[in-house]
């Protein structure tokens, strides 16, 4: 279990990072596709499987509603992704320091909140940190939206830890589909020729 | 039947049938109409008493259930009803003359009903989730369709939704602070992050970017509405956390940090609305300074300090009425809402500027006008706690009434070779005309919303007592 709970850490390193650097849009989905299976997991040490899948399912949800709406842009690279491929070594100089930053600050925390498992405090730490950096670099729609996600499923590793209601699970699903479709609502406000 | 059912559930389900609807008019007399009929249920009906019409005898529960938590109504909270869906129903009849309805009544009434759930769920750490959805959906709002979301817009989303996790974590720490009341550090972290969660929610100081921003990208009309029900709903939300944890309460530090980012706030809004060339950007620096004067009411150690919130809360909601309904009207008529665009429009819309200026006249806090009296209260009873924090409290309100005279300066300046050339809608002048005669009887008769206001602290166990 120990095991498979640091296999999800890595891979949220991984996908985070990876969210961070990539250009292309079909890739960065299937980056945040990927990061939901290691938030099932980090999630699933502390909800039963059955419940833990809502995260999972709701994520992927989302995925698929922003892809769709991206899928019905006609140019495949556009100014933004231009830029974006600027600074690629600064972002992931970035990503690294704040994964050094939970390596050092990880343990303090679990002082602090006892009973969560350091696995589950440094996952989280890493997405709600590389997040938080995707929402500071970038205005555009779509780098906002994954930054958001990134942030919120950071968060809900965390929480679904602390409190197990039905209700809140709902409400937090609600919100990450919210946050989907307001992200593709976004996109559908921008002409395709200008880019998201 | 239940209250949530009522005041919940049923503007729910009104949204979605008025997503449905085309007609501006139509949206806006339907809108306003439920509206009024909720506000008048509020007023009439008896929450948790038996009813009986005729051989009908019935009783209107105090609470829905869903998935296992409570939306819970209570007749203590009859009063807040009263007056939210009251003012509510003044933003949708304003809807139609600002060609908003289509959007502002069906997304309008999701919001309503969500903030209303947030004050009504249990337990009530849950509202932070709901105030979130609001905010989600106030982007469709904010959004005119063929014009892309700009900057304040995803800031707006961004800082709203880093809100939320605070505040639930928040929520989680500070039950651990009640099992152990002792343990002084949990205490302090629990409070810091239950802090930024509100300053993100609240737009604190120097958090609060995001407004100025919006405001140059966004309706005048639906920004106003925004800055009218999300502070409303934020401040009820954190009084709730000052009701329910004892501690935070009675904590010593509590009335110098709430007085001290309140005065940063009066202060900043003040100052940087002195220097504004931008007719949206002074609404959002005042709303910014409304909120800093909502939490130095809270500061005070005055046992009807929470009066005094709840009394700022008709003259703002009618202030910034006024001022957004008439901003909407410079808005769609001058090229932009930036004093070289709207130079001597007064000659061509005299009462839209009329209601503009003695809007933000009243919000700045003149006297004779809706927040004169209120703001005089709070200002007396800082002075004698400290003159220096009421020497800040001149130059905040100073800084927006400086605001105010440049506007005035700009709007009746005339244009070179303009003359006078009446254009005001009769539809919108009679609405700014009725606001502003309220602002007028607010400012003379401060104690006619007294019936409604004065059970709102009931609302709350320990700060009504």
């Amino acid at each position: 279990m120990t095991f498979l709970a640091w296999l999800a850490v890595v891979t949220l390193t991984v996908t985070a990072s990876g969210l961070l650097l990539s250009q292309d849009w079909r890739i960065s989905l299937s980056l945040l596709g990927v990061q939901y299976i290691g938030v099932l997991g980090l999630v699933a040490l502390h909800w039963p499987l059955s419940m833990a899948a809502i995260k999972l399912i709701t994520g992927w949800m989302a995925i698929a509603i922003l892809g769709i709406t991206r899928l019905g842009f006609t140019r495949s690279k556009d100014l933004f992704e231009e830029f974006w491929s600027q600074g690629r070594l600064f972002r992931l100089i970035a990503a690294s320091f704040i994964v050094v930053i939970v390596i050092a600050v990880a343990p303090k925390v679990e002082a602090i909140v006892p009973g969560l498992g350091l696995a589950v405090i440094s996952g989280s730490m890493v997405l709600m940190g590389i997040g938080l950096l995707q929402l500071g670099i970038s205005f555009q729609p779509m780098r906002i939206i994954l930054g958001l996600l990134t942030v919120l499923s950071g968060f809900e590793i965390v929480y679904a830890a602390l409190e197990s209601s039905l209700l809140v699970a709902a409400l937090l699903s609600v919100v990450n589909l919210g946050l989907a479709l307001t992200g593709a609502y976004l996109l559908s406000l921008i002409k395709p020729e200008v880019g998201i | 039947m239940s209250s949530p059912l009522i005041w919940i559930v049923v503007p729910g389900v009104f949204s979605v049938i008025a997503l449905l609807l085309r007609n501006q008019r139509y949206l806006a007399i339907m809108g306003g109409g439920l509206a009024l009929l909720l506000t008048v249920l509020a007023i009439m009906l008896p929450i948790d008493q038996a009813v009986q019409i005729g051989n009908l005898t019935f009783k209107i529960n105090t609470s829905f259930l869903v998935l296992g938590r409570r939306l819970v109504i209570t007749p203590n909270d009859a009063s807040l009803l009263v007056v939210f869906y009251g003012l509510f129903a003044m933003w949708l009849f304003g809807s139609h003359p600002t060609r908003t309805a289509n959007r502002l009544v069906p997304l309008g009434f999701a919001i309503s009903a969500l903030t209303v759930a947030s004050l009504a769920v249990e337990p009530f750490l849950f509202a932070a989730i709901l105030i979130e959805l609001a905010v989600l959906l106030a982007i469709p709002l904010f959004s005119e369709p063929g014009r892309p979301p700009g900057p304040g817009l995803m800031r707006f989303l961004v800082y709203q939704t880093l809100g939320m996790p605070f505040i639930l974590f928040a929520g989680w720490l500070l039950a651990g602070v009640e099992a152990s009341p002792g343990d002084l550090g949990l205490a302090t972290q629990s409070a810091t992050i239950l802090g930024l969660g509100f300053a993100f929610l609240l737009a604190i100081f120097p958090l609060f970017t995001w407004m100025p921003m919006l405001a140059e990208e966004v309706s005048p009309y639906i920004l106003g509405f925004m800055f009218w029900i999300l502070p409303t709903v934020a401040i009820i939300f954190g009084l709730g956390f000052l009701d329910r944890y004892a501690w935070i309460r009675t904590s010593e530090q509590l009335s110098p940090i709430l007085r001290a980012v309140g005065l940063l706030m009066v202060v900043t809004g003040g100052l940087f609305s002195a220097f504004q060339r931008h007719l949206g950007r002074l609404m959002a620096y005042a709303v910014i300074a409304e909120t800093g004067f909502s939490l130095l009411a809270l500061s005070l150690p005055a046992s009807d300090s929470i009066q005094l919130v709840f009394l700022f809360l008709v003259p703002r909601s009618l202030g910034l009425l006024v001022w957004s309904l008439s901003l909407q009207g410079l808005y769609e008529n001058s090229e932009s809402l930036h004093f070289n665009s709207v130079q001597g429009i007064s000659r061509v819309f005299p009462i839209t500027t009329l209601g503009l200026l003695l809007a933000y006249f009243s919000i700045a806090g003149f006297p004779l006008l809706a927040s004169f009296p209120i703001r005089l209260v709070l200002w007396d009873e800082l002075a004698s706690q400290s003159l220096g924090d009421a020497f800040w409290f001149l130059i905040g309100t100073m800084g927006l009434l400086a605001g105010a005279t440049r506007s005035l300066g700009v709007l009746v300046k005339p244009a070179e070779g303009s003359g006078w050339d009446f254009r005001d809608p009769w539809g919108r002048a009679l609405l700014i005309g009725m606001g502003v005669i309220g602002l007028f009887l607010l400012g003379f008769f401060p104690q006619i919303p007294a019936p409604f206001l004065g059970n709102l602290p009931a609302m709350f166990e320990h700060l009504g007592n």
